[in-house]
C-alpha cells in the first residue's frame, strides 16, 4: 500500500491528485464527470499539474513533443535536478528522452522487441504459465494477481535482460518505491537515495559480471551497441535497465490482473471466450482499452496553450491515455467492454514517437496468460470483490484479486 | 482494392500486421510495410478495413 502524504480531494476539477483513494479504487466516474464539466483539470499539487480526459486532448499533447518534454515522465514532488542527465537524454532513454537524441536511442532498442523477436520467447512465457498454474491446481481460493500475474513479467524481462530469476522480489520492491511511495516523496528524502545508490550497485555488478562473461541477453546487446560508432555511456545503460525493469514488470502485471479481475466477475465474457478462442486477439484489445494501465506524464517544454489553458513551462501535465480510450466522443459505448470489438483504436500503448516499446511483448504475454488460465479454469469467479485492491500512481491495475477455483 | 502505410506516422503498434499478416509485414525496427504493393487479394476486403480501423495512428489508407 501507498503511504499516502497528500489530503484527500474533494473536488477533482481544482484539486485533483492520482493518489487519492477514491481515483485509485474507480477513476472511470472522475473522468467522465470532469469530461462533461473540465476537461483539462488542473490542480496545484505536485507544484502544478494539468490533467486532459479526452481523446483529442491526450493525443495533441502526446504528439506535441516541442512543447512538451519526457525529461520526466512520473508525476512527483521532485522535478529533474542538475544530477540527472540533461535533455534530451533524460535519466532512462528512451522513455525520458526528446528529439532528435530519443530517435536514435530508441532505433537501437527496437530490434530487441519487434515481433519475431518476441514471438521466440511464446514458448518460454507458456510454459511459465502452465508451471504458476500447476502451483494452483487443488486450492480453493487463490490471488490472481500474487500468485500468478505478477510473476509473469517479471521472469521474462529477468530472463530478457539475463538478470537472476530470484531476484525477482527485490524487482517488484524496486518498482513499487518508483511507482508507488515515490510519487509522494520529497527530494531530501535519504531512504529514497539509499534505495537509488542500492540500484545502481546492483546494475554495476549485472553489467561488470556481463562484461565478464558476455552472453545472448539484452544486457549484453546494451554494453555491444553502438551509437554514432561509440559505446553507450554507462549511465545509459543503466537508464535503459532501469526503464526496462520498470516499464516492462508492473505495466503487464497490471494488465493481466485487470484482465482477470474482468473474467472473473463477468461470467458471459467468460463463458464465451473458453468456448471461442478466435475472440482471444478482440477480447484482448479490449480489455487493454477499457484498462489501460498506463499513465504517462510530461513537463511542459514553454508555455503553450492547450484547450483554452494556459500551460506553463516547467508544469507538469498527466496523459491519462485509460481515460482517452473511455472517451464516447472516440469510441462507441465506451464504457462497456465489448469482448468482439472489431473497431479498436485505443490508445493504451500510447501514441506517437514514445509508443510502447515493450507492446509486442507484453501484448504476447497478456494473450497467453489470459490463454493458458483460460483453459485451465473456464469456471472462475471473484471470491471477495471487497477484497480486491489497487496499486496507486500512474500504472492502475489489481493488486490482489481473490479468486474461487471450481472443485 | 490496395491498402497503403504511411512511413511517416506508422509508430510501430503492430495492430495491422496481427490482424491481416496476409496484407502487412513488419521491418526489423517493427514498422509495419504493405505486402504485394499494397494490392488486396479478393475475400481480403474485410481484413483490410480491420486493420485501418484499428491503427491507432490513422497510418493506413485504403484505395479502392
Amino acid at each position: 500500500m501507498t503511504v499516502n502524504r497528500h489530503p484527500p480531494v474533494t473536488d477533482f476539477a481544482t484539486d485533483f491528485d492520482h493518489t487519492d483513494p477514491t481515483w485509485v479504487n474507480n477513476p472511470f466516474p472522475i473522468w467522465d464527470e470532469l469530461r462533461a464539466t473540465c476537461p483539462i483539470a488542473h490542480s496545484d499539487r505536485y507544484g502544478g499539474t494539468w490533467l486532459p480526459v479526452t481523446h483529442e486532448h491526450v493525443s495533441a499533447i502526446a504528439y506535441d513533443t516541442d512543447n512538451f518534454t519526457s525529461r520526466a515522465v512520473v508525476v512527483s514532488e521532485v522535478r529533474p535536478g542538475p544530477l540527472d542527465l540533461p535533455a534530451p537524454i533524460g535519466v532512462a532513454p528512451p522513455i525520458t528522452s526528446d528529439p532528435p537524441f530519443h530517435a536514435m536511442a530508441r532505433r537501437l532498442l527496437l530490434p530487441a522487441f519487434a515481433p519475431r523477436k518476441v514471438d521466440a520467447l511464446e514458448p518460454f512465457t507458456r510454459q511459465l504459465c502452465n508451471d504458476l498454474l500447476d502451483a494452483l491446481e487443488g486450492k480453493d481460493i487463490v490471488d490472481a494477481a500474487v500468485e500468478y500475474a505478477q510473476h509473469i513479467p517479471l521472469r521474462v524481462i529477468a530472463k530478457m535482460l539475463g538478470f537472476p530469476t530470484e531476484d525477482a522480489d527485490y524487482f517488484r520492491h524496486v518498482i513499487h518505491l518508483i511507482l508507488e511511495e515515490g510519487i509522494t516523496a520529497t527530494e531530501d528524502d535519504d531512504e529514497r537515495l539509499v534505495e537509488g545508490q542500492a540500484l545502481d550497485a546492483y546494475f554495476d555488478n549485472q553489467i561488470a559480471d556481463h562484461v565478464a562473461n558476455p552472453r545472448d541477453d539484452l544486457t549484453t546487446f546494451l554494453l555491444e551497441a553502438e551509437l554514432d560508432g561509440n559505446k553507450l555511456m554507462h549511465e545509459h545503460v543503466r537508464g535503459t535497465m532501469l526503464l526496462i525493469l520498470v516499464a516492462g514488470i508492473d505495466t503487464t502485471w497490471s494488465a493481466i490482473g485487470s484482465a482477470l479481475w474482468h473474467l472473473a466477475h463477468n461470467p458471459e465474457d467468460l463463458k464465451r471466450l473458453a468456448a471461442e478462442p478466435d475472440l482471444m486477439p478482440f477480447a484482448i484489445e479490449e480489455m487493454l482499452r477499457a484498462y489501460a494501465p498506463v499513465t504517462m506524464a510530461r513537463l511542459v517544454a514553454q508555455d503553450v496553450e492547450i484547450g483554452g489553458c494556459p500551460m506553463k513551462e516547467g508544469d507538469w501535465v498527466l496523459l491519462p491515455f485509460p481515460a482517452a480510450n473511455r472517451d464516447p466522443e472516440f469510441f462507441d459505448r465506451a464504457d462497456e467492454v465489448i469482448i468482439d470489438r472489431e473497431e479498436n483504436r485505443h490508445a493504451a500503448f500510447g501514441l506517437g514517437i514514445h509508443r510502447c516499446l515493450g507492446s509486442n511483448l507484453a501484448r504476447m504475454e497478456l494473450r497467453v496468460a489470459v490463454e493458458e488460465w483460460v483453459k485451465r479454469f473456464p469456471n472462475f469467479e471473484l471470491a471477495d470483490p471487497s477484497a480486491v485492491t489497487w496499486a496507486a500512481g500512474q500504472v492502475r491495475g489489481p493488486r490482489s484479486i481473490p479468486v474461487r477455483l471450481p472443485g | 482494392m490496395r491498402v497503403h502505410v504511411d512511413a511517416e506516422k506508422c509508430q510501430g503498434h503492430n495492430r495491422c500486421y496481427s490482424l491481416a499478416p496476409e496484407l502487412f509485414d513488419v521491418d526489423d525496427l517493427g514498422n509495419a510495410v504493405e505486402l504485394n504493393d499494397g494490392n488486396v487479394p479478393e475475400g481480403l476486403e474485410h481484413k483490410a478495413r480491420l486493420a485501418v480501423a484499428n491503427c491507432p495512428e490513422y497510418a493506413i489508407t485504403i484505395s479502392e
